[in-house]
Formats: structure tokens, C-alpha cells, sequence
């Protein structure tokens, strides 16, 4: 074990949000070379032989096999596409109406779920911290994060269910004397359905991180506060808000990266030829698309890519914008 | 969010699997402040606060009850919109006509499948891998590290996925699903954090007797991490018991497919998309049969849910307050 005092020093930091990067070489004492490292650990490496082979072949194969963005691909022939690199692909659907009609639905779409699921579970989070009774406040969290554990099949299904002719939204405005919606088929609810279920379903389980950074916050900070003359909603504003800030920053970089990709399988199971005007988003109509016909499948592939690469430069960005604004980021 | 972790200071060799402390975010600190300075508009602060939560539980729990009540009701009291939250025409009829669906039983054993061998697979997968990746002396780790979390960012996209396993021959095999699948980032982050915190001396004392790295792994951490384990146990398998997009692309036989294919088949079927085909189709698809199939679909999610849901609470945290 001669590395052991090497380990121990490097087992100490507890520094900012970063990668352990920069560090981990400043505590070594000497470099050691692949091959001595190899002649160490290579039991450790032939364990991760395994997880490397499905990372390259099941993560990284894909991202290669976007060249077909590039080139023709024939089915049954080469996963790499044939023939000349060309960007006819990509000229295309920029050239496509329907295209950007789908991008701007999946920027709508994206920002007003960004806009409902982000802010709602802190709000939840702050009401649950309130509650003194510890059974009162454990089952509101046990019933809030049921909707979590269930598959999108069913979900959707549900949403069917609450929404349908007979179902019971339908009821409740019939007391009212509205005649029974068929909102499935109506593009003009679309969002507002899919909004609210994505609400249904994921705010209780985000409030989980932020409940988690509240118990972290030291009790003397409120002491203080109190002494100082604070009542509780200027201890909430000035000692538990800045104690959530970093799980908040953290969160809506994720956000904000995952935004284009709204919940695919969802909005596929939920939307239909009727409501495509307002509920069709990237990933679904490149789906449709491609799937049609294998001569689409580059094409399809071309908007994947654009939607990819906006995504990663999404959270990219945020995650700068962060660490220069507020010092808080993922990496 | 290593903030958090610096505000609670821990002794540098915490005993691995920490005590159960399920009421981690409930119960913590109670005497913060009295009861007797409570003002006035905090008092009623307080009872609207009841009544938004009580709100919050019955807006979370009026659908599935909708959905049980429509299963045992009668399909004239659901059509003409009766139903709401109380079954009427009380029945079981379609409970039973969906257990004498031969194709229904065999999609669900088909799901049992699925989601035993894809959750051995994934963990053996993530085990390894976070193995090595808390091993912090090792060469390249931040490499490996890389490997694995740059692919939370950027993925190859639906279309290249689905060229890549049809060429690689899977489609029709239950590899399909559980290869593509086996290891998620966020699980791995969260067991290396764990390994990252059993104590390095236990492992150096194994070594010194002679262990090597594959008998230290499966002797001396394996056996402390039982907690961890069984969270990634409960954390995949749900995941693989709720999935059903791999099967809808890789798998074309309905004889093949899990019973999430299968609800999702009713729901395309009463939507005015392609037919289903089975045993099942010469009946109405009507809103009771979903229902039923939810309900079944749900009974064993619900049954494990009360463990679920402490395992995923703390597993989640600990993903989280360690960065």
C-alpha cells in the first residue's frame, strides 16, 4: 500500500461543485505511468471492461452513427451510410415549414413545463417544511410522490380516462352546464393537459432534493435571524431560500439542458392526427417521419442531431452562465 | 451541491451503511420555534397550509381513484358518465374477462421477465463500474468518469439507436431491452458515492490477507452495501417494470411483448389508431378494460411501493448531497 497516504490526502477535500479534476493531481506526490498504473489496478480495469463495452457500443456507437445525418443510409448496408457526405439533409428540413412549426411547439411546450414543474416543487417543499405533524407531513410526501412510480403507458391511459367524454372533467363542467369537451381531440387543450399531468406527476417527487437541502440548513442560522427580529416569512426569505439556492441552480441547469427533449414517450402516447398542430414536438415528428420509410431515416436523423446539439449547447451555456453569475454549476 | 455537504461536517470514516434514518427529511428539528410565538397571521398561515396540502393529496389521488371505481363498474354506468369517483353497477366482470385473456397473462409474465434479467444485468453492470469509479488513486478515473457522464448530456438520438440494434441483430431478443438500458448515470453516480464512503481500512486489511481486487469486491464491499444494493435493485426494476418504448421498437410479436405494450395497445385501439389483434379484440375495448389492465399493471408497484418509497428517498438524497 504505498499509495496510502496519497489516498488519504485526496479523501479530505470537500470542496466547491466541481469534477474532482484539478485537484486529483495536485495531491499525488509522483505521476505514475500507464504502465506501472496498468501493472497495479489491472484487475480494477478488467472490471470495467464490461461498463465501457456498453458505453461505447450502446452511447458512443450512436453518436457515431448520426453520420448518416451526412449520408445516405440503405437499409441493410452499413450503419455508417453510403455514398457522399452531404448536407442536403439538414438543408432540407430548414428549408421544411412543418419543421419549424414542430420547433416552435417544442419551445412552447418545453418552456411551459419548464415554467410550471420548476418553480411548483419548492413551493411544495417550503409548505411541507412548515408542517409541524411528522404523520401529516410523511403522508401528504408518501400519496405526492405516488404519480412517479407509474409508467407512462398508465399515466397516459389515466389522462385518457380523466379527460374522456364520460371521464370526470367532463362531469364537473357538466354541472356547470358546459357541454362535454372531447379534449383529447382539440389541439387548443393539448398543452394545457399535458402541462398540468407533467405537474401532476413529477411535483411531489422534486420536492425530495429540496426537503433533503432544508434539513442541511443549520438551526443556528434561524436563531439568529430570530434574534435579529426576523418573523418567519423574513426567516423563509433570508435564511431557507438562500439555503435551497445551490439544489435550485443545480436543478434548473438539468432543466434547462432537457428542455428540447420534453418527455417524448408522453407526448407520442398523448397526441394524435387531430391535435399534431399544437402537440407534434421534434423528437416526435422526426419519429413518425423516420419510422415511415427507411429513406427518411437520415433525414430524421438530421433533426435528431439538430435537437441533440441544441441541448448540449443548452446546458453548456447555462451551466457558464451559472458559475460566472452566481458560482454554482454542475462541473 | 457539495455547498450542503460542506455545512454538515462528518467524521472522514463513517461507518458504511449508516443506521436507517428513513425520517431523514421529516423529522429533524422540532423545537425551532415555540409554540407560544406564533403570531397571529402565522397561525393562519398554518391553516391554509392545511388546507392547499389536503388539496395537493386529494388532486394526486382523484384520478386513480376514478380509474379504480370505472374497473368495477358496469360499462352502460361509464358510458352514459355516471362514474366518478364510487363504482356503480358494482362488478367484477371485467376483471374476470381480462384474466381469461390468455395474451394478458402472458404479456405480464413476459414483463416479470424482462425486468428480472434487465435488473441483473444492470446492476452487475453498475456494481463493477462504480466499483472502480471510487477507487481514487486509479489512473484515468476521471476519464472514466467522463465517459460515463458526458452521455447524460448528449445522447446519440432515437434514430441512430434504433439502426445500431436492428443491426446488430437483437431485435425479437429480450436483449433488446436489457442491454441498451443497463447502465443510468444518475445510479452510478449515486453507488460510486456510496463505495467513496466505506472505509478505505477495511479493504487495505482484506488486501493485506491476501484478497485480490475481485475478492475484496465480492466479499468485503458487497456485503456492506446492502442498503445501497437493494436501492439500485428497487430503483431498476421499477424503471424496467414501467418501460415500454424498447419493446414497442424492438419486439414485433405480440407474444413477445410486455404488458405495457399491451395497455398501450387498448389505448391506441379506443383511440381510433391501428387495431389490436388477440383474444381480447372481439370485445369492446371500452374504459373499464383499461382500467382493469391499469389496476393490474399498478397492484405490484403498489405493493412494494410503502418500502419503494423510503429506498428512493434516501437514495436519491445520498446521490445528491454528494455531488
Amino acid at each position: 500500500m504505498t499509495n496510502l497516504e496519497a489516498d488519504v490526502g485526496i479523501r479530505v477535500m470537500g470542496s466547491p461543485a466541481t469534477a474532482p479534476t484539478p485537484r486529483m493531481g495536485a495531491a499525488k506526490p509522483r505521476k505514475r505511468t500507464w504502465r506501472q498504473a496498468f501493472r497495479r489496478d489491472w484487475q480494477l480495469y478488467s472490471l470495467a471492461l464490461g461498463p465501457i463495452a456498453f458505453f461505447l457500443v450502446f452511447r458512443y456507437l450512436p453518436m457515431i452513427g448520426n453520420v448518416i445525418a451526412f449520408r445516405r443510409f440503405r437499409p441493410g448496408g452499413s450503419i455508417l451510410g453510403t455514398g457522399p457526405f452531404t448536407l442536403n439533409y439538414f438543408d432540407r428540413f430548414i428549408h421544411s415549414k412543418t419543421f419549424w412549426h414542430v420547433f416552435e411547439n417544442t419551445l412552447i411546450l418545453g418552456g411551459l413545463t419548464l415554467l410550471f414543474t420548476f418553480p411548483l416543487p419548492i413551493v411544495l417543499a417550503l409548505l411541507l417544511n412548515e408542517v409541524r405533524n411528522g404523520t401529516w407531513k410523511r403522508f401528504v410526501q408518501s400519496v405526492s410522490y405516488l404519480p412517479h412510480f407509474l409508467s407512462i403507458v398508465v399515466v397516459v391511459t389515466i389522462i385518457y380516462q380523466v379527460t374522456a367524454l364520460d371521464g370526470l372533467v367532463n362531469q364537473a363542467i357538466h354541472r356547470f352546464g358546459v357541454t362535454p369537451i372531447p379534449f383529447m381531440q382539440q389541439p387548443e387543450w393539448f398543452r394545457t393537459i399535458f402541462v398540468s399531468s407533467e405537474v401532476w406527476q413529477t411535483v411531489g417527487w422534486g420536492t425530495i432534493l429540496y426537503l433533503a437541502a432544508l434539513t442541511m440548513i443549520d438551526d443556528d442560522l434561524y436563531e439568529a435571524a430570530k434574534i435579529d427580529g426576523a418573523n418567519r416569512w423574513r426567516q423563509t426569505w433570508h435564511v431557507t431560500l438562500p439555503g435551497l439556492r445551490t439544489t435550485m441552480i443545480t436543478l434548473l441547469i438539468l432543466n434547462v439542458g432537457t428542455f428540447l427533449g420534453v418527455s417524448f414517450e408522453k407526448v407520442y402516447l398523448m397526441e394524435n392526427p387531430l391535435t399534431y398542430s399544437t402537440a407534434d414536438i421534434l423528437s416526435t415528428y422526426l419519429f413518425r417521419v423516420g419510422m415511415a420509410s427507411a429513406s427518411s431515416l437520415s433525414y430524421a436523423t438530421a433533426i435528431g442531431l439538430f435537437e441533440a446539439v441544441i441541448g448540449l449547447v443548452l446546458i453548456m451555456s447555462t451551466n457558464l452562465i451559472a458559475k460566472r453569475t452566481v458560482g454554482t454549476s454542475l462541473w | 451541491m457539495v455547498a450542503i455537504e460542506q455545512s454538515a461536517p462528518r467524521a472522514p470514516a463513517t461507518p458504511p451503511a449508516p443506521p436507517a434514518k428513513p425520517r431523514l427529511v421529516t423529522a429533524p428539528r422540532r423545537r425551532r420555534w415555540g409554540r407560544i410565538h406564533d403570531t397571529r397571521g402565522y397561525r393562519a398561515f398554518q391553516v391554509f397550509n392545511a388546507i392547499g396540502l389536503t388539496l395537493v393529496v386529494i388532486a394526486t389521488l382523484v384520478p386513480f381513484v376514478h380509474v379504480v371505481a370505472k374497473s368495477f363498474s358496469s360499462e352502460v354506468a361509464i358510458r352514459t358518465g355516471r362514474v366518478n369517483l364510487l363504482p356503480i353497477g358494482f362488478n367484477v366482470d371485467t376483471y374476470r374477462l381480462v384474466s381469461h385473456d390468455h395474451l394478458f397473462w402472458l404479456n405480464y409474465w413476459n414483463t416479470i421477465k424482462y425486468t428480472s434479467v434487465s435488473t441483473v444485468v444492470a446492476l452487475v453492470l453498475t456494481t463493477t463500474y462504480a466499483f472502480v469509479l471510487s477507487k481514487k488513486h486509479l489512473k484515468g478515473r476521471t476519464l472514466l468518469i467522463w465517459v460515463a457522464v458526458f452521455t447524460m448530456f448528449f445522447s446519440g438520438g432515437i434514430i441512430p439507436n434504433f439502426v445500431l440494434i436492428s443491426a446488430m441483430g437483437l431485435r425479437n431478443q429480450i436483449w433488446a431491452i436489457a442491454l441498451p438500458n443497463a447502465i443510468s448515470v444518475f445510479n452510478l453516480l449515486v453507488m460510486k458515492a456510496f463505495f467513496e464512503n466505506l472505509p478505505p481500512e477495511l479493504e487495505e486489511a482484506a488486501a493485506v490477507d491476501g484478497l485480490n481486487t475481485y475478492g475484496i469486491l465480492m466479499r468485503i464491499v458487497l456485503p456492506l452495501s446492502k442498503a445501497v444494493l437493494a436501492t439500485m435493485t428497487l430503483f431498476y426494476s421499477v424503471s424496467f417494470w414501467n418501460s415500454w418504448f424498447p419493446a414497442f421498437l424492438y419486439l414485433d410479436h405480440q407474444n413477445l411483448n410486455p404488458v405495457t405494450i399491451y395497455l398501450r395497445n387498448l389505448l391506441v385501439g379506443a383511440t381510433g389508431g391501428t387495431n389490436m389483434g388477440g383474444q381480447i379484440s372481439d370485445l369492446h375495448i371500452s374504459a373499464n378494460v383499461q382500467a382493469v389492465a391499469i389496476v393490474l399493471i399498478c397492484v405490484p408497484i403498489l405493493l412494494v411501493y410503502p418500502f419503494i418509497q423510503r429506498y428512493f428517498v434516501r437514495g436519491v438524497m445520498l446521490g445528491a448531497v454528494k455531488g
